[in-house]
């Protein structure tokens, strides 16, 4: 049987190759129940450069609770292969054990009993102790940031975003691509950006107007690292216009463009690039089916979707990283280049746990220095849970459950819609509900509640439009962001129909009556696209509600229906 | 409170102009590809179609066209209810046979380009492009 070291070595045509990802020594560490901050950094330097990747932070600065997808689905090409891939048969594919740490990080199984006995994960202080310590194995290591970074959390938003650029410049990464940060409006973006001591990278961020690439943004970076020459070219998120608020960032254009990638990646071959990496916020499918048709990028560190994997997914020469989010992993990557051409890698998901690894003592209180403005209006508990609330996953999350209840009671709504985002840490059974945690599942700078009429035919054509964004076949059509959560009302959804075919069934919960394509319905939702919508701050909204439900206790979703799966 | 269309876009929860595209115009499509290559077969390969996989404004869509040695492009927005968009005629001294224009699209349609060649032989490429408010980002 040909091992999964072996597929590495035979899969890429240089010679010399051997890849191993280092996870089955914290495979092993983790049954013996033994978790040290040397196991989970252990790592035999290899190579000649080593890259640090971190993404999809959302300003979550101090450690937190994040219980990873019990529901990712793939279609077309996608079906049951990785990321798609959750729970038991995740474990199963990278022999994990069930109840280990590494299932605690990587999985959705036993979250709330697991995370009593693992504690919670990330905090920007344990990644500086991670990056300082493989800086020390390897002094030029590069640290890429793949952006949503300077997005979700409440100091991040009355901050505009200083908070986590202060905490991040004083990790001193070498290079960030974009996508949440366009949404604190483009002067704001334009004004960090030119005092950022890294490189903002972005092959993909053009003029609107001329459809040129941006001068602020450059395409690419050359280092030079352990001899190598290294070029990392940056990619933005492609839908930025589509996904947010077009109005907020008018003057930028984005798309996948992946005919410019393959021109910057000839062009920094041309130029003496012996290793191209590609800094990517596509979403993982986007960067798979990217690797298949731009030819001569070695790694693609890979953000956006929040996926969390092991392993490198290999796609003809290219390797695909995915690092998770919300500072709760980082990822190493060593590679050896030589004669002009990368011959092995190797990598390892380093989970931040952050009971294990010791806080670096300068950045704790870099971020308590941030936060002590704040601290009363942070800290100040509005409620408890006896259920476990969290969000990731395909459709609705129970933060997404409590978000819309609050829709529906505090704007008398029949129906309630919330965004499908990807970012949003739990909070345990027990645990109380403090104001910054609702701030990290609602905070961004379009957050207004909005209540209205639409006719059922009209909710329809909105579910129908964004289960394509989800499930369309071909990725380049996707997204990357999850179903619109909706209260109040059920459905079913055929993922393999076309647009237009995959919802029917949709049922008013409250009477048990299908919705009439002609009959009109009052609708309340948050996180608008387009400028003047009117309506609270969708916080305030959830905090309302909290404060009046005590402790908050939910049943059970099961008004979606999903076939196809 | 009436609920319009542009109301809806307002919502940002995906709006759409995915709606049925009516036969007429995909009829009238055939017609003008007909009336462009007087009935000809087209091939593919030798030219390029560049457009975005989704719209970023609907409005307002770029595209550009590449075909050396055409002698004219015929460009054609199959979905929309009068498809016809642009036909570049190159002379003989043109230093490149391309062309980059903005077009509106009325929803998720296919984007049609057809090159005339010197040899009087026809070369077709088209892209699908989706118009939609998405809505909702990762």
């Amino acid at each position: 049987m040909i091992s999964r070291r072996d597929f590495l070595q035979v899969s890429m045509a240089a010679s010399a190759l051997y890849g191993t990802s280092g996870f089955g020594n914290w495979a092993k560490l983790a049954a013996q129940q033994a978790l040290t901050q040397d196991d989970l950094l252990k790592f035999d330097t290899f190579g000649n450069v080593s890259l640090i990747h971190i993404t999809d932070i959302h300003a979550q600065l101090k450690p937190i609770y994040f219980r990873e997808p019990e529901i990712n689905l793939g279609v077309g090409a996608a079906n049951g292969q990785m990321p798609h891939v959750t729970g038991a048969d995740f474990r199963k594919a990278y022999g994990i054990e069930d109840g280990s740490p590494s299932a605690y990080a990587l999985t959705y199984n036993d979250f709330s009993s697991l995370a009593q006995g693992y504690g919670k994960v990330g905090g920007m202080d344990r990644v500086a102790t991670v990056v300082n310590a493989i800086r020390a194995d390897r002094p030029d290591a590069l640290l890429l940031d793949g952006g949503d970074t300077w997005h979700g959390s409440y100091t991040c938003h009355h901050t505009e975003g200083q908070d986590v650029v202060n905490v991040m410049n004083a990790l001193k990464p070498d290079a960030m691509t974009f996508h949440w940060e366009f949404t604190l409006g483009s002067e704001r973006v334009n004004e960090i950006v030119e005092g950022l001591p890294f490189a903002a990278l972005g092959q993909n961020i053009f003029d609107a107007e001329w459809d040129e690439p941006a001068e602020l943004f450059k395409p690419y970076k050359f280092f030079e690292r352990g001899g190598v020459k290294v070029a990392v070219i940056g990619q933005a998120f492609p839908y930025m216009p589509i996904a947010n608020p077009r109005w907020m960032f008018p003057e930028y254009s984005f798309g996948i463009r992946d005919e410019n990638m393959q021109a910057m990646v000839d062009e920094v071959r041309a130029a003496g690039a012996e290793l191209v990496v590609c800094l990517s916020h596509n979403g993982f499918d986007v960067d798979k089916k990217m690797a298949g048709r731009v030819k001569g990028i070695d790694v693609i560190l890979s953000g956006h979707t929040h996926d969390a994997l092991p392993e490198p997914v290999q796609v003809e020469q290219t390797f695909i990283i995915a690092s998770g989010s919300n500072s709760k992993f980082v990822s190493r990557i060593d590679l050896d280049v030589r004669d002009g051409k990368m011959m092995g890698i190797r990598h390892k998901l380093i989970p931040i746990f952050a009971d294990v690894i010791t806080p670096d003592a300068t950045i704790t209180k870099l971020i308590d220095d941030q936060r002590a403005p704040y601290k009363a209006e942070l800290e100040e508990v509005i409620g408890t849970t006896d259920t476990l609330l969290y969000r990731r996953g395909n459709f609705n999350g129970s933060w997404d459950d409590l978000i819309c209840d609050a829709l529906i009671n505090e704007r008398e709504a029949d129906i309630a819609m919330s965004p499908g985002v990807r970012w949003g840490p739990s909070i345990l059974p027990g645990q109380e509900i403090t104001r910054e945690d609702i701030w990290n599942v609602t905070s961004m700078s379009y957050g207004e509640a909005y209540r209205t009429e639409m006719t059922g035919e009209f909710i329809h054509t909105i579910l129908e439009d964004v289960g394509d964004n989800l499930f369309n076949p071909d990725p380049y059509y996707q997204q990357g962001g999850d179903m619109v959560r909706i209260g109040g009302m059920g459905y079913r959804i055929d993922i393999n129909k076309p647009q237009g075919e995959r919802i029917t069934e949709m049922t008013l919960l409250k009477t048990g009556e299908a919705i009439d394509p002609s009959k009109t319905y009052v609708v309340a939702g948050w996180a608008s696209v387009n400028e003047g919508t009117e309506g609270p701050q969708i916080w305030d909204v959830v905090e309302s509600h909290i404060k009046k439900q005590g402790t908050i206790k939910l049943d059970p979703n099961n008004s979606v229906q999903v076939v196809g799966a | 409170m009436k609920f319009t269309r542009r109301d809806a876009l307002a919502l940002g929860l995906g709006a759409t102009a995915v709606a049925m595209l009516p036969m007429r115009a995909l009829a009238a499509a055939d017609e003008a590809i007909a009336a462009f290559t007087g009935g000809a077969e087209t091939g593919e390969g030798g030219i390029t179609l560049t457009a975005p996989e989704i719209a970023e404004n609907g409005n307002t869509v770029p595209i550009s066209v590449d075909a050396p040695g055409a002698a004219s492009i015929l460009i054609l927005a199959a979905g929309n209810p009068t498809p016809g968009v642009a036909q570049f005629t190159f002379g003989e001294a043109a230093g490149s046979q391309a062309a980059s224009t903005r077009i509106r699209l009325a929803g998720t349609q296919d984007v049609v380009a057809i090159a005339k060649m010197a040899d009087g032989s026809f070369v077709k490429a088209q892209s699908t492009v989706k118009v939609t408010i998405g809505g909702c980002g990762g």
